[in-house]
């Protein structure tokens, strides 16, 4: 009997709410390494507090997170709200779960070239030469060589989302989170960070991508997860979930974007 | 003119340069410090520490430091608990008093300076930092604190020239700084106009050099802010990679 692969990220039946409102109810996910999986849905359908809730930028109020096979150990306060028992834990995790966010979040009193090894050389204490270099054939990968010793406010949204993904990328992470990482930007510069999305995806990275191009939904992910109001309505592969949905609202919600 | 009176005040005054600039430096020093503990105890402490701070800033920057002065100099001594405590050494010194009183009310305003500056740290950037796992120290210095004090260094500015002049007021306990020193040598010649012109000069002169460094200190940390350089032919190395990083 061969035992079955530890999946990358693991999340069991997280539930949120913010004040008397339950954004998410009862959320599972399952993504293998190299997996792809396409995050879906109507905003205000909790998509991207889900995906917070992985690397814990929001404590979910129920559930489990599991990566590569360590789960974070939780526990209750006073008033019953669920706490990550062990800070240390939860930076670590953090560092090997990389988020790429809407509005790229760059530090701005740093190059990119700094942004980069940011991480690397004061959280993982990794030396500083090594992380220059590995640093300098990201941004090699992502095109932006020459923008090194730019600060952010110095570059277009375009060329910020992808210092972003590549200062994702230096932390050498297990699996990348992306919160809608094109939706902040002017429509003729998507595609220059879904080109780099979609290397990534052919490299066999681990993605979560809560977004709203359908077309990077459709022809690179492995999975589509549809959220509404907070549940996950239909998921599957993109060819059988595109084509025949069984779910009327993820019909009209593509519909919306076709039209 | 009496160019020979007026170099001659000159050098006596300039004699009490150092006791000024002592009073200015140990008090801004020690009133940064006690600043960060309010603003520590206002942002990450409980209900009871933030009140606290929030009292503490009421009082000294509500009540006038003059009377603040005269209260811990004139004032502390009544109390046989006090002059008989290990503090009385130091509190039975007028320019210790001095250096009290004015660091007291300057924490509170540098408090409020620094809270101002925390509060321009753009929170997506904090959570950009937590989500390559920093936390507690290593992201207030390598975040936190590099964006707030470039936020805070105008209004800080500001302070630092205000605390230089408010040294003027340790001559009222005794303490021979600039001011108290013109004042003796007005009640000796009856020269006020020409004693105070050269006092005036030398308190411009100082603050001058203040701010040309907090402006110079304010240039060197806003690489960011300022237009894109232009460089002929995009791609050169742009500015130095070292400074912020040790």
């Amino acid at each position: 009997m061969t035992e079955a692969p530890v999946p990358a990220i693991s999340v069991k039946n997280i539930h949120k709410s913010f004040a008397n409102l339950e954004v998410l109810k009862g959320i599972s996910l399952e993504a293998q390494d190299g997996d792809v999986i396409s995050i879906l849905g109507a905003s205000g359908s909790g998509k991207s507090t889900f995906l917070r809730c992985i690397n814990l930028l929001e404590t979910p109020d129920e559930g489990e997170i599991t990566v590569a096979g360590e789960t974070i150990n939780m526990r209750r306060d006073r008033q019953g709200r669920l706490m990550p028992k062990d800070r240390c834990q939860v930076d670590r995790i953090r560092a090997e779960l990389a988020m790429v966010f809407q509005s790229f979040n760059l530090w701005s009193h740093m190059t990119v070239l700094q942004n980069l090894i940011e991480g690397p050389v004061h959280v993982q204490k990794r030396p500083k030469a090594e992380a220059i270099a590995e640093a300098e054939a990201l941004l090699e990968k992502v095109g932006l060589a020459e923008r090194r010793d730019y600060y952010p406010a110095h570059l277009s949204g375009g060329q910020q989302q992808r210092a972003a993904i590549a200062r994702a990328l230096a932390m050498r992470p297990k699996a990348l989170l992306f919160d809608e990482p094109t939706s902040a930007l002017d429509p003729e510069l998507v595609g220059e960070v879904l080109k780099v999305m979609r290397s990534l995806a052919d490299e066999g990275r681990t993605m979560l991508v809560v977004t709203h191009e359908m077309s990077f939904a459709r022809n690179v992910s492995d999975k589509v997860i549809f959220l509404h109001q907070g549940q996950v309505e239909a998921e599957g592969r993109p060819e059988e979930i595109f084509t025949e949905s069984s779910s009327e609202r993820f019909n009209q919600f593509i519909t919306g974007f076709r039209g | 003119m009496d160019f020979e009176f007026l170099a001659s005040t000159f050098v006596t005054l300039v004699k009490a340069v150092p006791t000024t600039l002592a009073l200015f430096g140990a008090s801004v020093v020690l009133g940064a410090a006690l600043a960060v503990v309010l603003v520590v105890m206002r942002t990450a402490g409980g209900p009871i520490l933030s009140a606290f701070s929030r009292v503490y800033v009421f009082i000294f920057r509500g009540s006038p430091l003059l009377i603040q002065m005269f209260l811990i100099y004139y004032g502390l001594g009544q109390f046989a608990v006090i002059r008989d405590s290990f503090a009385w050494p130091v509190l039975r010194e007028p320019y210790w008093c001095a250096v009290l009183a004015l660091a007291f009310c300057t924490a509170g305003y540098q408090a409020e300076i620094i809270r101002g500056g925390l509060q321009a740290v753009p929170p997506r950037e904090i959570e950009a930092a937590r989500s390559v796992g920093m936390s507690g120290f290593l992201l207030v210095r390598r975040i936190i604190a590099p964006i707030t004090l470039r936020a805070m260094l105008p209004a800080y500015s500001t302070e630092i020239i205000l605390m230089v002049k408010s040294t003027a007021l340790a001559s009222l306990v005794t303490v021979w700084e600039v001011t108290g020193t013109a004042q003796r040598l007005i009640s000796q010649t009856y020269r006020t106009m020409e004693v105070f012109l050269v006092a005036t000069l030398i308190y411009l002169v100082i603050n001058f050099i203040i701010v040309r460094l907090i402006a110079l200190l304010e240039h060197r940390l806003s690489p960011h802010l300022r237009e894109r350089p232009r460089i002929s032919g995009e791609g050169r190395t742009v500015t130095s990679l070292e400074t912020p990083h040790d």
